[in-house]
């Protein structure tokens, strides 16, 4: 039997639990507590003149009622603006509960605790609120000009403005390079806003233990190191006396990265004042108007080429939809105005983003991070390039691609780790042919005419996009072998759903030599690991996959040396197969590591026939050490840290072909395939599944999700009546194939997966409906309706 | 998103029933499938303070095929109603329309006369009924049994003729007469979604297969099923000649659809006529064929 499991479709270890309703979720724990509720602003934009409670006080059940007022010093204050950038000259944060003015419909007011939801609900709903109406800003476009602020202090809106730019190799600016180009196009592109949306809201649950005055704390979060910092800090806690736990979680998509939410702070705060568990839970109204956005930006594009289409200059605007707050500050622009560029090496470059306040729900990374929007302005310009000389859209593509050759390639950009922005390793010429090959791009014409000639209307579509991926500060992790052989790795990154109990087992797995089945896998529990950042920017499998190995080499090379010593070889010439470690051409001499692992603790007690053999009448101990020898520690674990130096870059390049209704405009995805390249494989299946809940996301995005506010800052669709995700009917099966360029930056070679399959999928329907109707796309994402208004606008 | 408290009965028996809801009058609510009335209460958007659960009522969960049509009790489900191959022969635009209503797990639950009780004009049943001139039959404790047609039963969207204290107790769809066909057209957004425009159609022929008459009921076009009668528009011509554009040009002029976030008013007009053709087409289609089936058995 093998142990080298690294690269296998091993199948998802979580599953069988999941899948059976055997997962433990926020909500399936502290059944007993006492639940919150809150009544949130109905208004987009208000001054609070008045809060009577005075009719809920009545209500059976009902334990406590908190306002703003009632907060004590540090749980009061403005919650952190969690990542400060330069460029965020004006970033503002909420209160935990609305402080004077509310400015986004599902701000939080009140805070109210009862004996259960239902409750704590009736109670909500009978405290009034007396709100004085101010002016909402809402629109990008109308926020910008400033009429009306959101924030009276902040002139224009304007929390961000940041340029950046690169100048040609001939030292030309963006500006002069496209005004000296043989051709210049230029125009504007629009991108609406769409949303996380888990399966599975927020929510928290706390448990204050009066007695050793310390807190726990479940809460589904993208990390819980991180929480649990935050909440000791506004809690005036001592770090050792909070722990925070993210149980199962029902999904992030970039969501639960932002913390501490106000409920972070609440529930905690108020279980430690009542004495008493207390939870909550957020139901999907409350998603929708009270956590967060992203995607929504608006684009203004001059770009200048020469007749192979090679871009010799371009020039973006950004206009970016934040919301009311910034408390993840302006990650999202940024990435967007560097990763933009994607596979292409052009001449000039000037990106320019203003990220604007609105009174809308905040705006913070969404799967693909504003790389869904960078993607669809570069993609949209070499397909407007391409139409604008008469080339196939995969030539001018070719003409502009960094070549193999040329890796390290620096951008000459600073990205969002505040590192620059240099490309590790890829191979876009093999990835263009081979998306071509898979979709069977030079045989499209034909077949686009074959069904023209019985009515129908075909179109294909590309994207390319280049994602910077695994980026730092570090993930830790921990490896313990017991003596029973079983083999304990934690980590302190959380999971959501992502398959880390699969893939972190098999990289353990195949570094130490031992079956699968040995294997446990513990994420975001920071009672086992205190130190990590957290699970986003598709960082996961190369920052705690590489930390896991390193740890488990140290644990490798321990095992090697204690054994060596108990079976009186050299180190060098033992191996570890299938949990035993022997001697390479004897395998007569062997020793299980679960013995290993006796021996690495000596004992003084022996408390069953194992540990016998590492007590100190035993024998094994040579007289002339001491029995744990310098340097060394008892226990056969190790601990270690991954940090790079920057990120690893993946790419990946999708195509489709649609078929528009000529009469309905329906609009029907026939095929979708996805080239994508991440590195080595840790397990292509898992990776294939993450490919297809990005794409099943970037078809949401791509023909369906729209949040629709009304000049009134009133969320219209704030229900999944009204916000159309897709479902399995409406997303295409996915054809995929792999390219494997390791990344040269970590020692497992792998680069990360979890967004890709969502960033481009916009840009290639985009540009396979253009194909099909002549029309040009230039707003996303595009439905029936909005198609037929096109059709219509263009016959006239 | 929990309800707020209301009282809650489960009655055994119709009589039962209609003892309770004549108790409960205006705050009173019946719950039978529950699909859309449970999201409503949860969301606070209704709260009723008698909920009337009609589930153990057996009596009412009968599907029959009776003399000129199909009954369809209170408590069947789309499901039952669906698979039943009585019902396809006796009334085939029941299981057309019913394919296309929301998802297999919500047909499992959810009950045609809810639907129909309900009265969302974007729904596909209210038109089915509208089409074939259906009827609901509505009881009340201690009064008379009411059978209110279609045409009287749809009183606004969401609104119908079941009055404080009335149960509707089943639903009468008539099989269609001879040379007839029909047919349900729509477009969603989403697979089950209700449709942003829809028409269910029938089309009778006479003996010399031109055609006698074509009625369409559209859906989402309208606070309630708005039914159009086409036949002039057909002109008496058999299928294959008739002047479908003009067809779809009448249907369009005829109806005065909203716009919402989904679709644009002028599309839903665009799409209305393209799906009214459709459906009449397949009618017509459906009729010529039956009439050759009626011929090579005769």
């Amino acid at each position: 039997m093998t142990t080298k499991l690294f690269g296998e479709r091993v199948q998802r270890r979580e599953d069988l639990r999941l899948i059976t309703g055997q997962g433990r979720y926020v909500d399936d724990l502290g059944n007993g507590a006492l639940a919150a509720a809150f009544v949130r602003s109905p208004h987009a934009h208000a001054r609070i003149r008045d809060i009577d409670v005075s009719a809920a006080l009545d209500v059976d059940g009902l334990v406590a009622i908190y306002t703003w007022e009632d907060l004590p010093e540090r749980v009061r204050d403005p919650l952190p603006l969690l990542i400060p950038h330069p460029a965020l000259t004006h970033g503002r944060t909420a209160y935990p509960l609305a402080r004077e003015i509310v400015r986004h419909v599902g701000e939080p007011v009140v805070m109210v605790v009862a004996r259960d939801r239902y409750l704590a609900e009736d109670a909500a709903a009978l405290i009034e609120v007396d709100y004085e109406f101010l002016k909402p800003v809402v629109g990008i476009e109308e926020a910008a000009q400033g009429a009306h602020l959101v924030h009276q202090d902040v002139p224009g809106n304007a929390g961000a403005h940041l340029v950046q730019e690169v100048p040609s190799p001939q030292g030309l600016g963006a500006g002069e390079a496209i005004d000296a180009a043989p051709h210049v196009l230029s125009f504007r592109l629009d991108f609406e806003r769409s949303a996380s949306m888990p399966l599975e809201g927020r929510g928290v649950y706390a448990r204050w233990d009066a007695d050793d005055r310390s807190l726990r704390v479940f809460s589904s979060t993208q990390t819980s190191t991180s929480v649990r910092m935050a909440i000791a800090s506004k809690l005036g806690l001592p770090l050792p006396s909070v722990e925070v736990i993210a149980p199962d979680v029902g999904g992030g998509f970039g969501v639960k990265i932002v913390h501490p939410w106000p409920e972070e702070v609440l529930v905690p705060w108020a279980a430690m004042l009542l004495g008493q568990e207390v939870k909550w839970i957020e139901d999907r109204r409350e998603h929708f108007i009270s956590s967060a956005h992203e995607r929504g930006q608006v684009q203004h594009v001059r770009v200048g080429f020469d007749d192979q289409g090679h871009v010799l200059g371009l020039d973006v605007t950004i206009l970016h939809d934040h919301g009311a707050y910034t408390p993840y500050g302006i990650i999202v622009p940024i990435i967007t105005a560097t990763q933009l560029l994607g596979p292409y090496r052009i001449g000039a470059y000037r990106v320019e983003f203003t990220s604007i306040y609105t009174n809308t729900v905040q705006v913070t990374p969404y799967r693909g991070a504003g790389r869904p929007q960078g993607v669809f302005c570069m993609e949209r310009t070499m397909d407007r390039i391409a139409a604008h000389l008469g080339l196939d859209r995969t030539e001018v593509r070719a003409a502009n691609f960094i070549q193999p050759d040329q890796f390290p390639y620096d951008q000459g950009l600073i990205f969002q780790d505040g590192r620059p922005l240099i490309y590790d390793s890829g191979d876009y010429p093999e990835s263009l042919r081979m998306i071509k090959e898979l979709i069977g791009w030079d045989g499209f014409a034909a077949l686009k005419a074959e069904a023209e000639a019985r009515g129908r209307r075909l179109g294909i579509g590309i994207g390319c996009y280049v994602e910077g991926t695994g980026v730092g500060p570090y993930e830790g992790g921990h490896v313990q072998v017991t003596s029973d052989g079983r083999v304990h790795v934690s980590t302190g990154l959380t999971s959501q759903g992502q398959g880390h109990e699969t893939v972190f087992a098999q990289i353990a797995a195949t570094e130490l030599g031992v079956p699968l089945d040995k294997v446990s896998v513990v994420t975001g529990d920071t009672r086992r690991f205190g130190y990590a950042v957290g699970t986003f920017a598709s960082r996961a499998a190369v920052m705690s996959g590489n930390a896991i190995a390193l740890a488990c080499r140290k644990v490798r090379d321990k095992a090697l040396r204690i054994a060596a010593d108990a079976l009186e070889a050299d180190p060098r010439d033992l191996e570890i197969e299938d949990g035993v470690v022997h001697v390479v051409g004897n395998p007569g001499a062997s020793i299980p590591l679960g013995t290993v692992a006796v021996l690495s603790n000596p004992l003084r007690y022996a408390f069953d026939e194992e540990t016998k053999r590492a007590t100190q009448f035993s024998g094994v101990a040579s007289m002339d050490r001491p029995p744990v020898d310098e340097g060394e520690e008892p226990g056969l674990e190790g601990r270690d840290y991954f940090s790079p130096v920057r990120s690893t870059f993946a790419s990946g390049m999708h195509a489709a072909i649609v078929e528009t209704d000529p009469d309905t405009a329906e609009i029907r995805i026939l095929r979708y395939a996805v080239v994508h390249d991440c590195g080595r494989l840790i397990n292509p299946m898992i990776v294939e599944g993450q490919i297809h809940g990005g794409v099943a996301q970037g078809v949401g995005g791509a023909l369906y999700e729209r949040m629709v506010y009304d000049g009134h800052g009133q969320l219209l669709n704030a229900s999944f009546m009204d916000f159309l995700m897709p479902y399995a009917t409406e997303v295409p099966y996915i054809e995929t194939a792999h390219l494997e360029t390791p990344s040269p930056l970590n020692p497992l070679g792998i680069k990360g997966a979890g967004e890709a399959g969502v960033i481009p999928v916009s840009a290639v329907i985009a540009s396979a409906i253009e194909d099909a109707e002549g029309i040009t796309i230039d707003r996303m994402p595009i439905s029936p309706s909005d198609l037929h208004e096109l059709r219509a606008l263009a016959a006239s | 998103m929990k309800p707020s408290a209301f009282d809650y009965h489960a009655p055994r028996s119709l009589g039962e029933t209609l003892e309770i809801l004549a108790g409960a009058g205006p705050h009173g609510k019946v719950l039978a499938g529950g699909q859309s009335l449970i999201p409503l209460l949860n969301m606070r958007l209704a709260a009723p303070s008698h909920l009337v659960d009609i589930n153990r009522v057996a009596a009412l969960d009968t599907v029959s095929v009776e003399e000129g049509g199909v009954r369809v009790g209170a408590l069947a489900r789309h499901a039952a109603v669906e698979r039943s191959s009585s019902v396809a022969r006796a009334q085939p635009l029941l299981r057309a329309a019913l394919k296309l209503v929301a998802h297999p797990v919500i047909r499992n639950r959810g009950t045609v006369v809810g639907s129909l009780v309900h009265a969302d004009p974007s729904a596909e049943l209210p038109a089915v009924l509208t089409v074939l001139d259906g009827s609901v039959r509505l009881a009340r404790h201690a009064g008379p049994v009411r059978e209110v047609p279609a045409a009287a039963f749809f009183t606004g969207p969401l609104e119908s003729a079941v009055e404080p204290g009335e149960l509707a107790v089943s639903a009468f769809f008539p099989s269609l007469p001879p040379r007839t066909g029909s047919a349900f057209c729509e477009v969603a957004r989403r697979h089950g979604d209700y449709a942003m425009a829809g028409a269910a159609a029938v089309v009778s022929l006479d003996e010399d297969l031109r055609i006698a008459s074509a009625r369409v009921a559209c859906v989402s076009v309208g606070p309630v099923p708005v039914l159009l009668d086409v036949s002039e528009v057909c002109a008496h011509r058999p299928a294959a000649s008739v002047d479908w554009a003009a067809v779809a040009r009448d249907v369009r002029d005829r109806i005065d659809p909203e716009g919402d976030i989904h679709a644009t008013a002028a599309y839903r007009r665009h799409l209305t006529g393209v799906l009214a053709e459709r459906a009449l087409r397949i009618a017509a289609q459906e009729a010529a064929d039956e009439r050759a089936e009626e011929t090579s058995h005769g």
